[in-house]
């Protein structure tokens, strides 16, 4: 029995709260995992639901070759074929996926609008060189204006890309230019984020887009709107709001809760409330109140990319990643835990009813039955917050016995947006990323890899993550990561400076020390692998490896994806020229076609592709291999000589 | 950087901006916020916050923005445990280092006057120069600019004894290479360790001792800097540029000698955001990566002997060493060098004996190469302290070479032979004069060198006209006048030829684009009636570096249809300057100060501006530090018009080309000059004289007023229609 709940997890503290749950007879995603099986039809894009004729199941005959008749007989009820239908389950989980990220920068976008004419008392505009920065990307005059001024121009732009009808979006000029004018001969330049979604809901309908590779085409159109649309302008907005991160020293893993204390914890994705929960958790008059309770504080900590974001920006420590969220609550030290949209298990609230937690729900778009639900009022944000610390504080006393925090927290270190990463490779008057292409030219440091993506209860929690992360540093390449793998990697220990030495090859080792940076950089949640993708147009334009996204020796990751998120992150990667390979599972090997389609020929087409390896040293094997192969390709994979200048070379430079 | 250095430097930063408030303190208790403050004779402020920032340090007051921007850039201490990345802050703290540090040596400038010499050279016992004003950063400026300096090393601190010290000196003066020394290590400082041991320091002989304090490394960022808005035509405050310029453009680096203090390692963490790399001498940590340097950051625990070549090799700097066969050291940081009052051996011509260089060319059967004779008295024949006649004769055979590149070469012998140690040489022709010191006698130096340096030397430089090579040394009264007769008729022939050729009378003239290394967007033009702006070339310098290096700096320029006669421009030109300019410049005038004017590096010998109240112009020689009619000093004249600009109303030229028949002939000529320095006009005498009576206004020399006449438009007017200068009745300047 011990030895198969070793299986669901590396982190001991995780097994001792599986176990404690098991004893307590609660019902966690471990438990759900075992007992329900994934439907082995849809889990490889063969069944279509789309219409009340179905749904109809096409899947590949068992055990054996398919023959030209058994791919005939592999048709919908409408006729659709099976590679439609595994395109059309793809792109509608890219759409799901795109909605979700645009959704939260839309979110974004009107409270910033608000802030700008003044109407959500609380917030201001926190980082006026980033709204200056945002201002000439949009084209909005800054001359003379006031900062109000100009943030409601870049609002209203900003809200106008949802709606846009034609042309096609602003924020892709960010790009190099080689992969714009790519993007825009392939027709894959979205025009308006919201209308490439609708368009996806349209062509997957019942008798619309039936090629495969037609459909997946506006797959790759509609990730770009996420990546470089929405996603990037919710980085963006946020940063201009809240701050752009900066290097910051915090904690993770479930020890962050503190048994003496009032423990909240903000779980979810959006900032906007939660940082108004951060401000409010400080007010003398609730450190009083918790006080009065018989608490010694207030401890707030977060999970998901909620964690992420207040870490990134005030230090606040992380209780856990995705697959953590029931167990915080099995602790029974959980005061009250706030969520708002996207990766919320609803038996969060099955679990609280077990312990006194108490679920509060926030979002209009987001509620679950039995939770407290305290809408977000931006408004009147502050009031939202107090009611909520409050509702939290007054749960305190509630704590039934048996209370179990692990002993486990680590330190990490975060806050590596794209800004701060050019700033710490030079300082103030000599930022640039000239140190990484450099080091990355004379080979130190091999590559670069973007791992990301979620926990998904199919697999071991967090371990393909740090078997992948590890084997990738070990082998000199640089980690940039966001999301629960940032997670994962804070609580393997891996985000802090001693790391580089401990764990990675030793010319990435050497570079950290000379940086003072952690072999693996968290660079936010995954909205914030939108800074990814300007981390490496900075590569680009810095010089000496290609001119294009898809020439720089990089590859990108999600070991333990399960989110439609996922697949569209992984799908603006591969737009955008990277080579991206997913672990667990693969959700279009139902069409070898569809397949092949997105595995090989994406990589003629765009530069990058798709791959999938559950095996987590493998697949970081795939990612060097690719790395080396653009390392070839840019004769960097020898040493080079030494140039010594002499003045007849330096008479040829070119002024600076 | 790695951790340890990180922390050190972010602690020496707070020391030195610490000091830096403190005595600013101080002086603003004393003197008050208007109380003016500055380095001596520059139009760049406190150089490295100038350039920086943007920001002019006039006054006390203005020191306060720079302390908060200084304060504001302190990082916090490096934590011992996860500590936040350090790089970056430790390389803001290295900026705040320097910061402080000039407001320091500004307040001492303040409250010591005397503490820095203010010279070129030690003066009375005082070895300690501080910072270089801008008439040396421009006349150093063109060794860096031509090639001669590459860079320099910024040595901190002593060696261990004075004969490492020296050693050290002599093996980066053999390099070429400036020495900016600063600090002290175990009570020894490195510039002191020379002078005990007998070695010229000063900027003559390129061993620069800045000051006793590590304070005073600032002026090696400061001069730095400087090089790129002064050749580099990069504006003040942008940061960026300057800083990557000297990346690329300046080799230097820092040796810093002896334990590392906090202090040292914030001036080394400053220096790195100039792409000067530190080696050091003891067993500090290194940093290998590359990326802010072209190569490694930090290097260190190198030996001695091989100190100055592996610095050379981080930096990335590729020198060619003279390989002369001579028992002295040997290089361009040894022009400077004075023989001295008891130190000479021997001492000819400067008028005391008859001296006399020539370069002849003979038929391929009559010259040896390589055979040197000396023939008369040998160094090893007579007494210390002697003087004897001196003949140096060269004879040159080859297919390509012309009569004309005999007086090329003969000019080099000044500085071909100046560059042995020990050896002082001036002037040229029969004028020449030369001291060999006992020091250089002693080490078994013979006048036989000579003639090997100038075998050798010309035929690395010129080896592509000639062939063969023979030098004559004569020390005999007799054959010293024989060979002075026979060279004084070449002479006034070679004279007559220069002075008749004129801009028409070739079609092709030369670029020069020697100080694009510098200044990447300035082109000169260079005919035979326009001499180069830097006084270095002459047309027929460039056609004989043309012919040495068919791909250098110097190309022919097919002139073209003459566009404009009286202006001077031509179709060809045009579009040479355009691509080479790299698109910047489209077109120019040869002979006009008033319209579309030649553009200027910066480095130019004298800049003539117009004065439309004496309707005429002025100009003015760099080594003038005063003020001029036009209301900007040289510096700041240079300062405004270099970079690669043309500028209306402002020229650069060279002392040579003031007395040129084409001297702003489009404009009316040197008729139009009202005011030039006293020295100037004094250097230029003879020539302006025969210019004057040439046009018919013998007088003109005595019409134009100088300083001892007034500094101001107003003040010279006068005196201009006293005289009745003739620009006061010609054509309005600016039509």
């Amino acid at each position: 029995m011990a030895e198969e709940k070793e299986t669901k997890s590396i982190d001991q503290g995780t097994l001792e709260l599986i176990e404690k749950a098991a004893k307590e007879g609660v019902n966690t995603t471990f438990d759900r995992a075992e007992s329900i099986k994934a439907c082995p039809i849809g889990s490889v894009g063969s069944c279509c639901k789309h219409c009340g004729m179905g749904p109809c199941r096409v899947p590949l005959p068992k055990g054996k070759e398919e023959t030209p008749e058994d791919k005939k007989k592999r048709r919908g009820v409408c006729g659709a074929t099976a590679e439609t239908i595994a395109a059309r389950n793809f792109i509608r989980m890219i759409a799901g996926g795109a909605a979700a990220h645009s959704d939260h920068g839309r979110g974004v976008a009107e409270l910033f609008l608000e802030v700008a004419k003044g109407g959500a008392p609380g917030y201001e505009i926190k980082d006026e060189q980033k709204l200056l920065q945002v201002a000439l990307d949009l084209g909005v005059e800054i001359g003379e204006r006031s900062n109000n001024e100009i943030a409601a121009d870049i609002g209203r732009i900003a809200l106008g890309e949802y709606g846009k009808q034609a042309g096609e979006l602003i924020t892709l000029r960010k790009a190099p230019l080689k992969r714009q004018e790519l993007w825009r001969k392939l027709g894959v330049a979205p025009r308006g984020i919201d209308r490439e979604i609708v368009e996806i809901m349209h062509r997957t309908h019942i008798g619309v887009d039936q090629d495969y590779k037609s459909l997946l085409k506006q797959g790759v159109r509609t990730a770009l709107a996420d990546g470089w649309g929405g996603s990037l302008m919710a980085t963006d907005l946020q940063d201009i709001l809240f701050g752009t991160p900066a290097p910051i020293l915090g904690q993770a893993n479930l020890g962050v809760l503190e048994e003496g204390e009032v423990n909240i914890i903000i779980h979810g994705h959006e900032p906007l409330l939660s940082e108004m929960i951060v401000t409010v958790a400080q007010e003398p008059e609730m450190i009083k109140l918790a006080k009065s309770k018989g608490a010694k504080g207030i401890n707030l900590s977060g999970m998901c990319c909620t964690a992420n974001e207040i870490l990134m920006r005030h230090g606040v420590p992380i209780a856990g990643n995705f697959l953590q969220q029931e167990l915080a609550i099995v602790t029974g030290a959980v005061d009250a835990m706030v969520v708002d949209v996207q990766c919320i298990m609803q038996s969060v609230q099955t679990v609280a009813e077990c312990y006194h937690t108490k679920i509060i729900t926030t979002s209009p778009k987001a509620r679950i039955p039995g939770a407290t639900h305290v809408e977000f009022d931006e408004h009147d944000a502050l009031k939202s917050a107090r009611e909520i610390v409050k509702t939290a504080i007054e749960n305190f006393p509630n704590r039934k016995g048996n209370i179990h925090i692990p002993d486990n927290k680590t330190d990490q270190i975060a806050g590596f947006s794209h800004e701060t990463i050019n700033y710490l490779l030079g300082g103030m008057f000599r930022a640039s990323y000239r140190p990484l292409n450099d080091n990355i030219i004379n080979g130190r440091i091999r590559g670069v890899a973007g791992v990301v993506g979620c926990n998904n209860a199919r697999t071991k929690h967090n371990e393909a993550h740090i078997t992948m992360v590890k084997e990738l540093i070990k082998n000199d390449v640089l980690v940039l990561t966001t999301g629960c793998n940032a997670i994962a990697c804070a609580e393997a220990g891996l985000l802090v400076p001693e790391a580089a030495k401990q764990f990675a090859g030793k010319g990435l080792a050497e570079v950290c020390e000379t940086v003072g940076i952690p072999p693996v950089l968290h660079m936010g949640s995954c909205v914030d692998n939108s800074r990814i993708l300007i981390a490496a147009t900075a590569m680009v334009k810095d010089g000496g490896l290609g001119d294009d996204i898809s020439d720089l020796p990089v590859a990108g990751a999600a070991p333990e994806w399960m989110s439609e998120k996922a697949i569209s992150i992984g799908q603006y990667f591969v737009a955008s020229g990277v080579y991206t390979v997913f672990g667990v599972t693969w959700p279009t090997t139902g069409s070898k076609e569809v397949t092949d389609y997105l595995f090989k020929d994406m990589e003629e087409m765009l530069g990058g592709m798709w791959a999938f390896e559950p095996d987590p040293i493998k697949a970081a094997h795939l990612m060097i291999a690719h790395i080396d192969k653009k390392r070839k390709a840019l004769g960097i994979d020898q040493a080079r000589e030494r140039v010594l200048y002499d003045m007849d070379m330096r008479r040829e430079l070119d002024a600076v | 950087m790695s951790k340890i250095i990180a922390s050190a430097a972010i602690r020496g930063a707070y020391k030195i901006v610490g000091r830096a408030e403190k005595k600013w303190q101080e002086a603003m208790d004393k003197w008050g916020a208007k109380e003016p403050v500055g380095f001596p004779n520059t139009a760049y402020y406190l150089p490295v916050i100038y350039g920086m920032l943007g920001n002019k340090v006039e006054k006390l007051g203005d020191m306060e923005p720079v302390l908060k921007r200084c304060k504001s850039l302190l990082p916090p201490p490096v934590r011992e445990e996860h500590p936040l990345p350090y790089l970056a802050p430790a390389l803001d703290a290295g900026m705040a280092t320097f910061f402080a540090e000039e407001l320091i040596e500004a307040i001492r400038y303040l409250e010591t006057p005397d503490f820095y010499t203010k010279t070129e050279d030690p003066v009375d016992g005082n070895i300690w120069l501080g910072a270089a004003d801008d008439v040396i950063l421009r006349k150093r400026g063109v060794e860096f600019v031509d090639g001669t300096a590459p860079g320099f090393a910024a040595i901190v601190g002593a060696a261990p004894t004075n004969e490492i010290a020296v050693k050290i000196a002599q093996e980066l003066q053999q390099k070429n290479l400036y020495v900016f020394m600063s600090a002290e290590y175990n009570g020894k400082r490195f510039s002191e360790q020379l002078v005990e041991a007998g070695v010229q320091i000063g900027w003559s002989t390129r061993l620069v001792s800045f000051g006793p304090d590590v304070i005073a490394t600032v002026f090696a960022a400061g001069f730095a800097t400087r090089a790129a808005l002064t050749f580099g035509g990069i504006e003040p405050g942008d940061y960026r540029k300057i800083l990557i310029y000297n990346k690329d453009r300046i080799f230097a680096f820092v040796l810093p000698m002896g334990y590392v203090t906090d202090e040292w390692y914030a001036n080394a963490a400053g220096a790195i955001s100039w792409g000067f790399p530190v080696i050091a001498d003891t067993p500090i940590p290194e940093v290998l990566p590359t990326g802010i340097c072209t190569y490694e950051h930090v290097v260190s625990n190198v030996p001695h002997d091989k100190l100055v070549s592996r610095a050379v090799e981080v930096r990335g700097l590729k020198v060619a060493v003279a390989e002369v066969p001579v028992p002295v050291a040997y290089g361009p940081a040894f022009e400077g060098e004075r023989v001295r009052g008891e130190d000479i051996y021997l001492e000819c011509g400067g008028g005391r004996t008859l001296m006399v260089e020539w370069v002849t060319t003979k038929r391929m059967e009559e010259v040896e190469d390589g055979k040197v004779e000396v023939v008369g008295p040998e160094l090893s024949d007579i007494e210390p302290g002697s003087r004897l006649p001196l003949a140096i004769a060269v004879e040159v055979a080859g297919r390509e070479m012309q009569d004309d590149f005999e007086p090329i070469m003969e000019r080099q012998i000044h500085h071909l032979i100046n560059y042995a140690q020990g050896v002082m040489h001036i002037g040229q022709r029969n004028i020449a004069w030369i001291r060999i010191a006992k020091q250089a006698v002693e080490k078994g130096f013979k006048l036989h060198h000579i003639g090997d340096i100038l075998h050798a030397k010309l035929h690395q430089d010129f080896g592509r006209i000639f062939d063969k090579i023979q030098v004559k040394l004569y020390t005999e009264e007799d054959k010293v006048k024989e060979v002075e007769e026979k060279a004084r008729a070449v002479y006034g022939k070679r004279d007559v030829r220069i002075e008749g050729m004129t801009d028409e009378g070739v079609e092709t003239f030369y670029s020069c684009t020697l100080c694009q290394s510098f200044a990447p967007g300035h082109v000169c033009t260079i005919s035979p009636e326009r001499t180069g702006l830097c006084g270095s070339y002459n047309w027929m310098d460039c056609k004989a570096s043309f012919e040495i290096n068919p791909t250098g700096p110097n190309q022919p320029v097919e002139k073209g249809e003459c566009l404009d006669p009286k202006l001077g421009q031509w179709k060809g030109v045009n579009e040479f300057i355009h691509k080479a300019s790299r698109g910047k410049i489209d077109h120019y005038n040869f002979y006009s100060i008033v319209n579309d004017p030649m553009t200027t590096c910066g480095c130019c010998e004298c800049i003539a501006a117009v004065l439309p109240m004496c309707n005429g112009i002025m100009t003015v020689n760099r080594e003038y530090t005063g003020e001029t009619p036009c209301g900007m000093k040289f510096t700041t004249l240079a300062g405004t018009i270099g970079g690669g600009l043309s500028t209306p109303g402002f020229i650069g030229h060279g002392k040579y080309n003031t007395c040129q028949r084409k001297f702003i002939s489009g404009d009316g000529g040197i008729q139009r000059i009202v005011w030039m320095p006293k020295s100037l006009k004094e250097e230029i005498g003879d020539r302006l004289k025969a210019r004057a009576e040439e046009i018919g206004i013998p007088d003109l020399p005595d019409m134009i007023a100088d300083e001892t006449v007034g500094v101001t438009e107003e003040e010279i007017l006068p005196f201009l229609q006293e005289k009745g200068h003739p620009a006061l009745k010609m054509d309005p300047i600016l039509g």
